[in-house]
């Protein structure tokens, strides 16, 4: 199972803990988690789902290239990290 | 006489509440988060805050009438276009009740958007036949990357009238409730264009518009490039000249029940934007622009930058009462109409918005 995790500066927003998923894709691990939460969804994505601007994630330590898509494949042990990107102050 | 002061900043909201005479602050509400609109809604004391996350977007919250409890609500909401280009909401940039109807509201939003709820900010309605005008492609930033709206006038008497300000893309009103829109605002000059397209009205920036609520059809704005009123509801406007120290800059206020009663905080026009000659002036006119009265009592002596938004200078309904702050953080009230100014702080964040609690 791939793993999602959230930045810690999420957590005076919403709840978000970790969540372990069977996603081939970025977006379907999102989806997996917002189908559970899905008031975190507005604070990852836009109004058209796109990764926000200064929302980051990591895969297995590599940065998504795919911020509209969300296409970045996982693999089944993946680590999913969501993070806040220093671009955003 | 107003007694709740809302301070939105980009840390936090700060409410002032007048109490034994003074004005105080309790403990801030949303620290760390910036601010962008508040609202009390007169007519149920509903009261609504708007969060720019940075990195999180842009977030709604409510709290009942004299509760310290928010929740937060959904956001207005762009439909999804499957375009990679759709819009997005970028920030709620005005916030009013919407007139005699219960629940109604109406938002204004970079990057443009006019949305309308019935049912007290729980759900949001974009209203297409804004959004859908062939005009829009000529609606620019003004200071922002994407056009916003940042004032909206719903008739006292009518709520089925309803004139928003938009910069960059003029004045616009709707009679039926928003189902269609026309451009108003001839008149209105644009010195950032070229000069066969100035008195364009789509083309126009108004930075900010208050109409009288006493007597409606009467209208100020703050432009860009020179401060205008209208007699006939925004369809006609006439500028105001020769003002000193200066015609430019982002508020205004208008009398409750005088129309010809206006407030502007000047500044040096354009890429300056700080007081003239470092000094921080409140420019008052009782006889609808003929004359202005700069209003000094109780502000610093120069040099003072301060420079204020277009949001955060307000004017509560007894038109007594007046506050404004700056993006350096100062806060000052007058309680005469500008008479005489104590500063409430000199420590906040950057204030974008402040606005009064009226019953």
């Amino acid at each position: 199972m791939a793993t999602i995790s959230f930045t810690d500066n999420l957590k005076r927003h919403v709840d978000c803990p970790p969540k372990d998923v069977q996603a081939a894709t970025v977006r379907d691990a999102l989806r997996q988690v917002f189908a559970e939460n899905p008031r975190l969804g507005s604070y990852i994505l836009d109004d058209q789902d796109r990764l926000r601007r200064h929302v980051a994630i990591f895969v297995d330590g590599r940065l998504v290239r795919d911020r509209v898509g969300l296409s970045d494949s996982l693999q089944p042990e993946s680590r999913v990290d969501v993070m806040q990107a220093l671009s955003g102050g | 006489m107003a007694s709740t002061l809302r301070v939105g900043t980009r840390k936090g909201l700060f409410i002032f509440e007048k109490s034994g005479g003074q004005w105080q602050c309790g403990a801030p509400t949303f620290l760390g988060e910036p601010v962008s609109m508040v609202m009390t809604d007169p007519r149920n004391g509903d009261q609504y805050t708007a969060l720019n996350l940075g990195h999180f977007g842009v977030k709604l919250h409510r709290a009942d009438a004299g509760s310290a409890s928010w929740t937060e609500i959904t956001a207005p909401t762009f439909h999804k276009t499957g375009d990679e280009d759709g819009a997005s909401l970028d920030q709620i940039w005005e916030l009013v009740p919407g007139g005699d109807s219960a629940g109604t509201l109406w938002a204004g939003t970079i990057p443009g958007g006019l949305f309308k709820s019935t049912d007290r900010g729980e759900s949001w309605t974009l209203e297409e036949s804004l959004w859908s005008k062939p005009e829009r492609e000529k609606w620019f930033g003004g200071g922002y990357d994407k056009p916003g709206i940042h004032s909206i006038c719903v008739h006292p008497d009518n709520s089925q009238l309803v004139r928003l300000a938009i910069s960059c893309g003029g004045v616009w009103e709707s009679s039926d409730n928003g189902a269609s829109w026309q451009q108003t605002g001839q008149g209105l000059r644009a010195a950032f264009m070229p000069p066969e397209l100035a008195y364009d009205p789509v083309s126009q920036d108004p930075h900010r518009m208050v109409s009288c609520p006493a007597s409606p059809d009467h209208l100020w704005i703050q432009h860009h490039n020179g401060i205008f009123r209208s007699s006939d509801g925004g369809h006609q406007w006439s500028e105001i000249t020769d003002v000193q120290p200066s015609v430019f800059g982002f508020a205004v206020a208008v009398h409750p029940t005088e129309p010809d009663t206006a407030w502007f905080i000047p500044g040096i026009k354009d890429e300056y934007r700080v007081p003239v000659d470092g000094k921080l002036v409140v420019n008052r006119t009782r006889n609808g622009g003929k004359t202005f009265e700069p209003l000094t009592n109780g502000l610093p002596e120069s040099p003072a930058w301060d420079l204020v938004y277009r949001h955060a200078l307000d004017i509560d309904a007894s038109g007594d009462v007046l506050a404004f702050g700056s993006t350096t953080g100062n806060l000052w009230l007058s309680e005469d109409q500008g008479d005489h100014w104590q500063c409430l702080s000199n420590h906040l964040p950057p204030i974008n918005v402040v606005r009064f609690d009226n019953d």
